[in-house]
């Protein structure tokens, strides 16, 4: 008996371990950026590949309003409404005291500095493949943010998804080992798949998720329900998707569809991004749809 | 006797009141404003495949589609926008109910796209690479209705 209970101890206490370790969140070795040097104009392109803005400004920000990352958007989801944090350069309400590895640790790993998991309506499962240079470059950018205090709302989210050690977990499932299409063939492919899979982070709404919420990356950017409840969002791959390159390069930079009906809902806000980019990353992106198989 | 006038009369009323509601499925005030839509997109078409490279340049067939992209914006909007015309009460439109909860900003939006309309008439003979902002910003005033005010296509 006294043994069946101390094994009983044991086998309690290996799985309490197995879990603590298998649901804690592992931020960025702190040393990671010490050689690299952030360039704050080239940090503005992957700003706006990234669309930070889109989800960060206000909810009724236009222009240069929309610079002013003060948080407070709403989402919509299957497990609860998210509200987009303040993460401007002000040192209270922002996320201006940060350094750049505890940056890099939110965005590529959905690591707060406090060493919590950030909920994945955060799109770190595509950041992670950001390299460390452009990490590096977007914190150079941030510095040239203006700050703003607004203080963030909280989200509304219902047991048992706002435990948020469970994201340790999910991690576990879903945070990717590499890219969807492992071998690009051309640098425009790979150029457009960094576009697609890591900045612009398509696959978040393009791709079907599974009940934990998970992209599920055997339909990668097969189209999906649209989080909102409303309506479908469309498929991108070559079987679906019958546009031509120049088409959807054209259509990322003006929002007209082949046939000039226009963009609606969030793609409005994703073309506004790809709008100020270079023709040569409009092109890449389509190159890259084109070679999905 | 007057009981039964009184009902035959309201039923009557009912019956009509009915009818009328019947024939209020505003089949043609979408058709004339979603034919306008597709007068703009037939004529930005022309443009757009020029901008594109698509088609040759050709100045007077550019100048006279940005003609009939002014023209539609002059028609007069507010009769084919009546109330109970949107998404929630019809069939056949995604016209959201916001179009009519904020009035001025639908206007505003759609006087927006009158604007870009006449930059394209002013330029659109000058040349090949001046269509390409052009569109941006007709393209600008598109989103950003579509934006606030369209549904999603199913």
């Amino acid at each position: 008996m006294k043994r069946l209970i101390i094994t009983g101890a044991l086998v309690l206490t290996a799985v309490a371990a197995a879990g603590f370790v298998l649901t804690r969140a592992a931020p960025l070795d702190a040393d990671r950026f010490d050689s690299i040097d952030g360039d704050a104009s080239r940090g503005e392109t992957v700003f706006i590949a990234s669309g930070c803005a889109s989800c960060h400004a206000a909810p009724d920000a236009e222009g240069d309003g929309k610079r002013v990352l003060a948080g407070g958007q709403r989402f919509d989801t299957d497990f609860g409404t998210f509200a987009a944090p303040n993460i401007s350069p002000d040192r209270e309400a922002g996320i201006g005291d940060w350094t750049v590895t505890e940056f890099a640790s939110a965005v590529t790993r959905g690591v707060s500095p406090e060493g919590r998991h950030y909920f994945p309506a955060f799109p770190y499962t595509s950041y992670v493949h950001m390299t460390d240079q452009d990490v590096a470059d977007l914190w150079a950018f941030w510095q040239t943010l203006p700050a703003d205090a607004t203080a963030n709302a909280a989200h509304e989210l219902a047991f048992p998804f706002n435990i948020r050690r469970a994201i340790g977990l999910w991690k576990q499932i879903y945070m990717p080992d590499g890219f969807v299409l492992s071998q690009p063939e051309t640098p425009e492919v790979e150029r457009g798949r960094y576009l697609v899979e890591a900045l612009a982070h398509c696959g978040e709404c393009h791709t079907a998720r599974s009940a934990l919420g998970g992209m599920q990356r055997s339909s990668w950017l097969e189209g999906a329900d649209n989080p909102s409840g409303r309506g479908k969002i469309p498929s991108l791959v070559p079987d679906d998707l019958d546009w031509s390159a120049t088409d959807i390069a054209y259509y990322l930079e003006s929002g007209f569809t082949p046939e000039y009906d226009s963009a609606g809902g969030h793609m409005v806000a994703v073309i506004e991004n790809f709008a100020q980019l270079p023709k040569s990353d409009r092109q890449a992106v389509a190159a890259y749809l084109k070679a999905l198989p | 006797m007057k009981i039964f006038i009184t009902s035959a009369v309201a039923a009557a009323t009912l019956f009509t009141g009915s009818l009328a509601y019947a024939q209020d499925d505003f089949s043609g005030q979408l058709k004339a404003r979603q034919g306008q839509f597709r007068i703009m997109a037939i004529n930005l078409g022309i443009l757009g495949d020029m901008a594109k490279g698509e088609t040759e340049y050709n100045a007077v067939a550019a100048q006279a589609a940005a003609d009939t992209l002014v023209a539609v914006s002059m028609i007069q909007q507010a009769p084919m926008w009546p109330e109970g015309s949107d998404e929630m009460s019809i069939d056949g439109t995604r016209a959201q109910t916001t179009i009519w909860e904020q009035t001025d900003d639908f206007q505003s939006k759609w006087a927006d796209f009158g604007s870009a309309a006449e930059a394209m008439q002013a330029s659109a003979a000058s040349g090949q690479d001046a269509l390409g902002p052009l569109m941006g910003q007709v393209g600008g005033a598109c989103k950003a209705c579509h934006d606030d005010h369209r549904a999603p296509a199913d």
